[in-house]
Order: C-alpha cells, then structure tokens, then sequence
C-alpha cells in the first residue's frame, strides 16, 4: 500500500478529486466563473494529453497540434451552420476529419526530422488557419457563432453545463487512460523505442515509420475529440483556436506538467490555465503596498512574469511538476 | 562448393569524389566466420551501412539466402535473419536491460500494432529476453537502466540485442571496441561460443581476436578487397603485408 | 504589364526584408544550434526603437542608426542572459524557452509603448516616387530599401567569406571542436553572432516600420515566414536562404496581388476578395510542404550537413 502513497500520486488523488467535485461546489456557491475556468481546463488538458502521447512519448515535437482543435471545432460549427445539429452526426465527422488531416500531415513531416518536423507541423498549422481565415460562409477572421450544441438523444443535453462538465471529465479520463494504456502495450514500447533510438529499432527489425504515422493518427484524432469539446464550451469557433500560439500553450502544459508521465498533461494544463487567472491577482497583492493603484495597471502585464517562467521551467525543472513530485520521494 | 549465405558483388559507393567502396566482391559461407580488417577509411563502415540499407550503393549487388536484397530497407533485412550490431553503443539508454532485449524479440513476433495490453508483463517476450542476457553474461542485471551500466555491459548488451533477434546471419561491427583486457578474453569466449551456431561477418581492428577467431579474412583497403583466404595465407600474403602490416613487417 | 512588374518589385522588397531575418536565423542556427523564436520579437523591438528614435532625434536616418545600433546591444544582452544557458539543450527546450520569451517581449512592449500602434513618417526626401518607366512611379523609399537590403546582403556575403570573423562564423558552423581548439573565444564569437542576427531583424523591422503600422505581435507571423525561408533553402545556408526569401516574397505578394483576379472568374467578387488572401498565405506552406517531399533538406542544402 505505501507504495501508492507518494506525493505525486497524492497531488494527483486531490486534483482528481476536485475536478470531480467542481460542478458541486459551483452549483453552492453559485460561482459559474468557476465551473467556465474548469470546463476548458478539463478540455484543454485533453488536448495535452493527446500532445503527450507524441512529443513525449513518442519524441515527435509537433508545434502545430492546436490545429486539431481547430478542425474538430470546425467541423462542429459548420454543420451547425448547416442546420445539422445531430452529435451522432456532427461528432464521428469531426473526429474522422482530424484522424483524416493527421494522416497527411503526419506521412509528410515524418519523413523528416528535428527542427524540419517541428517547422512543418507548424507550417501545416498556418495552412489550416488560413485556410480558416478565408472562410467567407463560416465568419472569416471574426469567427462562427454556434446556436446550439450538438444535440444528442434524450437523457444527453449537452446545453445542461452540469453535465456537459462531467461529459468532459469523463472523456478526458478516458483518453488518459487510453494513454497510459497505449504507451505500456507492444505498440507503446515501439514508439518509445523509436523515439529513444530510431536507427536501433529498424535495425532490430521495427518498419518505426508506420508506428510514429498511426501514433501521430491517435494523437490528433483525440485533440480532435478535444476540439468538439471546445466548440460546444464555447459555442463559438475561430481560427484563434488554431492560432500557433495555442499550440505553443500545449507544448507548454505537457512540459510544465512533465513529458512522457500520465497526468504531467492533466497537472501542466491546470498549473498554466490557473496561473493565467492567478497570476494577475498576485502581481496586484505584491505590488499593491510597493506602487499603491498603480498595482491594478500593473497586474495586466502578468505576461511580462509568464514568459520568464517557461524559461526558467526549461532551465531548470526539465522533468516539470511531475519530476519535481516524484524527486521529492528521494530525499 | 556449397552457395554462399551472403553474396557481395561489385558493390560500390562514392561520396563526393571518394569511393568508399570500390567493386566489393565478398562471399560468406553457411557457417563460417569471416572476418574484415583493413586500416581505418579502408571502407569497413560504408561496407557494414550497405549491408544493412542504411547506405544505398552505387552500383552492385547484395545477395542474402539467394534472395536479392539490395534495395530492402533496414528493417525487412533484420526480418529476413541479417542482425547487426553497432560499434558505437546504440540502446535504448532510458530502457532497462531487459525492455532493451524484449523490444528485439519483441520485433521478430509478429505486428506491434497492439495497444491494450501491457507489454512487460508478456512472458513470451520478457523470457527469451532472460536467456539471451543470461547467455551473453548479463544474469542478474535485468532491471538495470542502460544509462547506468558500464560499458563493458554495453557491449554485452549489443550482441544480447542482435541474438534476440534470432538471426541466421550476424554483422558485427567492431565488438572488442574499447573493451579492458578481461572484457575482451571474456568476448572473444562469446564469439567463439556463437560461431559454432551462426553464421557471422566480423569487422575488427583488434587482430588478436580475429586471427583466434575467423575462419577466412578479407582485407580491404581503400574500398577495395585486396585480398581474402584462411589467416595463414593472409599473414603471408605479400600484398597484405605491404598495404596493411607494413609497419610491422619492417621493423 | 506595368502592374505585373510593380507587384514583381514588391515582391522582390519584401523578400529581401525576409532574408534578413531568415539570415540571422540560419546563421543562429547553423552556428549555434539554436532554434530562436524571439527573433520575431527583435525585428518588433528594431521596429519600436526606430519609432521612438526618429521621434526623438526628428531625423529619419539618425533615428534609425541609432535604433539599429540599440537593436544590436538588446540582442547581445539577450544572448548572455537567456540564451546562452540553451546551447547544448534539444530543440524542444529552445522552442519553449523562446516562446516564453515572445510573450514577454510583447508585453514588454506593451508596457513601454503601449497597446495602439506607432507610425513612423518618412521624411519627404523618401516619401516621393521614382518613374522608372513610363507610367510606372515606383515609390523611392521602397526602393531604398531594396538597395540596403541587397548592400546589407553582399556585405553578409563578404563578411562570411572573406574576413577573419566570418573564417571564424564558418569554422564554428562546421567544427564547434576545432575552433575551440585553435583557441577562438567561442563564448565571444556567439554572442557576436546573435548580435549580428538581431541587427539583420531589427533592420528589417524598422525599414519595415514606415510601410506598416509598428504594434505587438508584428514578428510573429513573419518570423514563421522566416522560417519558411530556411527550410525551403536548406538549413544553415545562406545562399539558400537569400534564394528562397526572393521566391517566397515573390509569390506571396504576386498571389495577394492576382488571386482576386483569377478567382473573380469562377467566384464572386466579395467572396474572392476574402478568400484571396488567405489562399496566397496559404501558397506558400504548400510550397514548403512540396519542397519537403521532394528535397526534405531543402533547396540548397549546406554541404556535407
């Protein structure tokens, strides 16, 4: 038993168990700013968690992964714009276009390697941004209201926030372990090999090109999962959804929480996304009795903070939070 | 004469304005083996990536098992029983010892496109994995990362990585490489120990362990195979010892 | 006709801009290794301090030297602060270390000047035209421009291949070792090469400055063009990059200049309007992309890399 009991596992035990519990401490104190913050956090950590299976398992550094939300997202407002508001329709479209786009996206970068990968997986970005941007009929640049969620048989309804949440939950459960699952199997140990030592694996007899190229298939299918998710929270899709830096964000969950472990993505999206809601309010407590109002200015410039703090992240604590709690059971 | 397991003929490659290999002519037979000296940028490691596809000739032709394999990638020659190791260390160095050799058995059964269940605790591949340490000496050293072994283990561990791929053919690229005296007595037992059950195609600096081990020995130099015979007729061939034993020969 | 060869002098300007910065990346690249986001952010901060020294001095040229000379000196700091703990870290590290400092650049240049965006006059010497063909007046500043641009690019060319430093630039790209050895201050020698980029950026941001409005963020989407540049021109050269800069300005503006045409054909004029752009924003990543298939080391690959 006390093999379980470790700092990591317990962080990871309490998070869980909040997430768990966010709709019912929202629903008492009537906080829905909260219940908002923590949908898009469990989406988002999804979309982490499918850039975790590639770049850290897999070594596949792909800066261009936000294009997946974009698609999924897409896929959702245009044919609600269309008039087809069926999930059982909506949803399979969308998650087949992203496997789809993945596919060509990944039998052409992954024939290449290092900062080319990382370049054109961002280049493939760009391409469906303005692609997305172009759309005249879907909103352009401004983007696509979307009316309604994607309507599902009775007793599903999405439009009930309770239950879109634990929707959202549950499938991000699910697609970390389905992750955890993966990485562990026959197939797992392939990417991890391939990814650990490339040349060794063809030459003990694995064809690694097909492995990465359906590995690249799972990751983007599931952020494209991810991607539905975000349109029905937000009911609205634009290209800002796929905009490079938002693929930057999830490099940088996957990091800060720690590449290659089960709930680094999960812990690196919360850290971030509650940073980015935390942080201006402690420059304005810190610089309050320094500065006196201007603190209120001041505490709008946090990004002058966060940027710094990805750097020092890399410098420093390149195992991320998950590498930090697990060091701290050795000493 | 019975047909040759491996048939090199006219293999050539150039890079730039060099020719790295030049018209290789090689045979090896079912059973024996040969050995491949020369003096360092003689050709041995073009000659080796050839073998293995990572190297596209120019011109030539590879035979295996009388099947042409001269254009089959890297991984397909490993499926057809070519194994080979590497000179410089090349693991999983973030793997345990064991995960190291079960990925190599791992890759001569069947597909790997199975994403459920958990890999290692697969006894089909953790316990050939066991025997093929234990055979090369590294019992007991399962759970140990790569990254912490000596690097005597290392060169345990590659010929470990190349057994379990359950080769017909071995391709070892300088295995003595950098190893202490009792490491190399110790290896030189191994490879004597492989040669009566496999066939194997060594390129080695370190003359003591070729001549206590090969059957027949090409030299090479600069690309070309200036000679091949049993170790008797190459120590006293006179090409030889003028192109590669030169120095000794005059002191 | 005339049009054609306008948009084609456009194009050759604005390609040239790209080289400038594709070069500082390349030579960080080829050179250290080092995979530099915060590119874009120099090439913003050339743009911004131009803005604030020609309003200071009240004279373009002064403003801009001096903006140029101060781009080189935020470049260097850059290197010894931020960057040199990177080299010798995987790619990824870079990514996520220059991202962090893109945004705090940003926001850094928000809280200096502010989120509405700057403009820079030209003086009226620049600010006029230059018939160079009947009916077609091209505007002098523009082709100012294209002969700093191609003068900063021939001095690129004999600085690398002909002086001492550029013996040392290439002797670090080619043998990181070797040059240790033979005693060259490595230390030194990047921190100079850095500098040397961020000048390029910051020169072309604030010869960019004039023609654009100077506001946050303007790096961005052209460093990704930047880096369009190298990897279409093969990593590490500069020759490469000079090439593919041209063809890529090339095609962006003549497709921004002509798609709507073309399209007007087979779309609405509204519709086509809109879509244009970003089909010729879009051109130029599938042009990549083809590269990659058939060349995946780019154009003009560096040899023996």
């Amino acid at each position: 038993m006390s093999a379980w009991f470790t700092p990591r596992n317990v962080v990871v035990a309490v998070l869980l168990a909040f997430l768990a519990l966010v709709p019912v401490y929202s629903a008492l104190t009537g906080n829905a700013f909260l219940m908002t913050l923590f949908t898009r956090i469990v989406i988002l950590a999804m979309a982490a968690t499918s850039l975790n299976l590639i770049l850290g398992y897999g070594g596949m550094v792909s800066f261009g992964h936000a294009v997946y939300l974009g698609i999924g997202g897409y896929a959702i407002g245009i044919l609600a714009h269309e008039g087809i508001g069926s999930g059982f329709v909506q949803w399979p479209i969308a998650i087949g276009a992203s496997a789809l786009f993945a596919l060509g996206v990944g039998a052409l970068s992954l024939r290449t390697r290092g900062l080319y990968f990382i370049m054109i997986t961002l280049a493939f970005a760009q391409l469906v941004y303005y692609f997305g941007v172009g759309l005249d009929r879907y909103g352009a640049d401004d983007g696509l209201q979307l009316y309604r969620r994607s309507q599902f048989a009775d007793p599903i309804n999405l439009s009930n926030r309770t239950q879109f949440y634990y929707g959202c939950f549950v499938l991000l459960v699910a697609s970390i372990y389905l992750t955890w699952r993966i990485v562990n199997s026959r197939f797992g140990l392939v990417i991890q090999g391939a990814r650990s030592n490339d040349r060794r694996m063809q030459a003990i007899g694995f064809p690694t090109y097909r492995y990465r190229l359906i590995c690249f298939v799972i990751a983007g299918t599931m952020c494209g999962l991810a991607g539905v998710l975000l349109a029905n929270h937000t009911e609205f899709v634009s290209p800002a959804m796929m905009h490079w830096t938002r693929s930057g964000d999830l490099i940088v969950m996957v990091v800060l929480g720690g590449m290659a472990s089960t709930f680094g993505p999960l812990i690196g999206a919360v850290t971030l996304l509650v940073l980015e809601e935390v942080l201006p309010v402690l420059i304005k407590l810190v610089a309050t009795p320094i500065v006196g109002s201007a603190a209120t200015r001041a505490a709008e410039y946090w990004q002058i903070v966060m940027g710094p703090l990805f750097l020092l992240v890399v410098l420093f604590a390149r195992g991320g939070i998950n590498g930090l709690l697990v060091s701290l059971r050795r000493d | 004469m019975t047909e040759a397991l491996l048939q090199i003929e006219g293999l050539t490659k150039r890079f730039g304005g060099v020719t790295a290999s030049d018209g290789v002519d090689l045979a090896v037979q079912p059973g024996e083996l040969h050995a491949v000296i020369g003096p360092n940028g003689a050709g041995k490691t073009t000659l080796i990536g050839q073998l293995t596809g990572e190297i596209a000739p120019d011109a030539g032709r590879v035979g295996f098992a009388g099947e042409d394999i001269t254009t089959l990638a890297v991984h397909a020659r490993s499926q057809r029983g070519l194994a080979r190791s590497f000179q410089i260390t090349s693991l999983f160095s973030d793997f345990t010892a064991l995960d190291n050799v079960a990925l190599a058995v791992q890759a001569h059964s069947g597909h790997s496109f199975h994403f459920w269940h958990d890999a290692r605790s697969e006894a089909a591949l953790r316990q050939p994995a066991r025997e093929t340490l234990a055979r090369v000496g590294l019992a007991g050293r399962e759970q140990i990362l790569v990254s912490s072994m000596s690097h005597g283990e290392h060169r345990q561990l590659e010929i470990a990585m190349v057994l379990a791929t359950r080769p017909r053919m071995l391709l070892l690229d300088e295995p003595m490489a950098g190893l202490g005296p009792e490491e190399s007595v110790r290896m030189i037992a191994l490879l004597r120990a492989l040669k009566s059950e496999l066939t194997i195609l060594l390129v080695e600096h370190d003359m003591d362990a070729v001549f206590a081990l090969a059957d027949r020995i090409s030299v090479m130099v600069y690309g070309r195979v200036i000679a091949s015979g049993a170790p008797a007729e190459i120590r006293a061939n006179a090409e030889v010892r003028k192109a590669y034993l030169g120095e000794q020969d005059g002191q | 006709m005339l049009l054609v060869l306008e948009q084609c002098l456009n194009g050759l300007q604005f390609g040239l801009l790209l080289f400038l910065l594709a070069a500082g990346l390349t030579l960080i690249f080829g050179i250290m290794d080092m995979v530099n986001l915060a590119h874009g952010s120099l090439y913003m901060i050339g743009a911004y301090l131009a803005a604030t020294f020609v309003a200071w001095t009240g004279d373009f040229l002064i403003g801009a030297v001096i903006a140029l000379g101060a781009t080189l000196l935020v470049g260097m700091l850059l290197e010894v602060v931020a960057i040199r703990p990177l080299y010798g870290r995987d790619h990824l590290d870079h990514v996520l270390g220059t991202f962090g400092l893109v945004l705090f650049f940003n926001e850094l240049a928000r809280l200096v000047w502010g989120p509405a965006g700057l403009r820079v006059p030209l003086p009226d010497w620049l600010n006029t035209a230059v018939p160079l063909l009947p009916g077609l007046a091209y505007p002098t500043y523009r082709i100012a421009i294209i002969v700093t641009a191609l003068a900063v690019a021939l001095l690129l060319y004999i600085l690398v291949m002909r002086t001492r430093l550029g013996m040392l630039i290439r002797a670090g790209a080619s043998n990181r070792e070797m040059a240790g050895a033979l005693g060259v201050n490595i230390k030194l020698l990047y921190t100079v090469v850095f500098g040397l980029g961020a000048a390029l950026a910051g020169l072309a941001g604030l010869m960019q400055a004039p023609i654009l409005t100077v506001q946050i963020g303007m790096g961005e989407n052209v460093l990704i063009l930047a880096f369009v540049v190298i990897i279409i021109g093969g990593i590490g050269s500069i020759r490469g990059a000079f090439l593919a800069a041209i063809m890529v300005g090339l095609i962006d503006t003549i497709g921004r200049a002509f798609l709507p045409d073309l399209l007007k054909l087979v779309m609405t004029s509204r519709g086509a309007a809109t879509v244009a752009p970003a089909l010729s924003s879009m051109m130029i990543y599938l042009v990549m992309a083809v590269v990659l298939v058939v060349r995946p080391q780019g154009l003009f690959p560096v040899a023996g890399k």
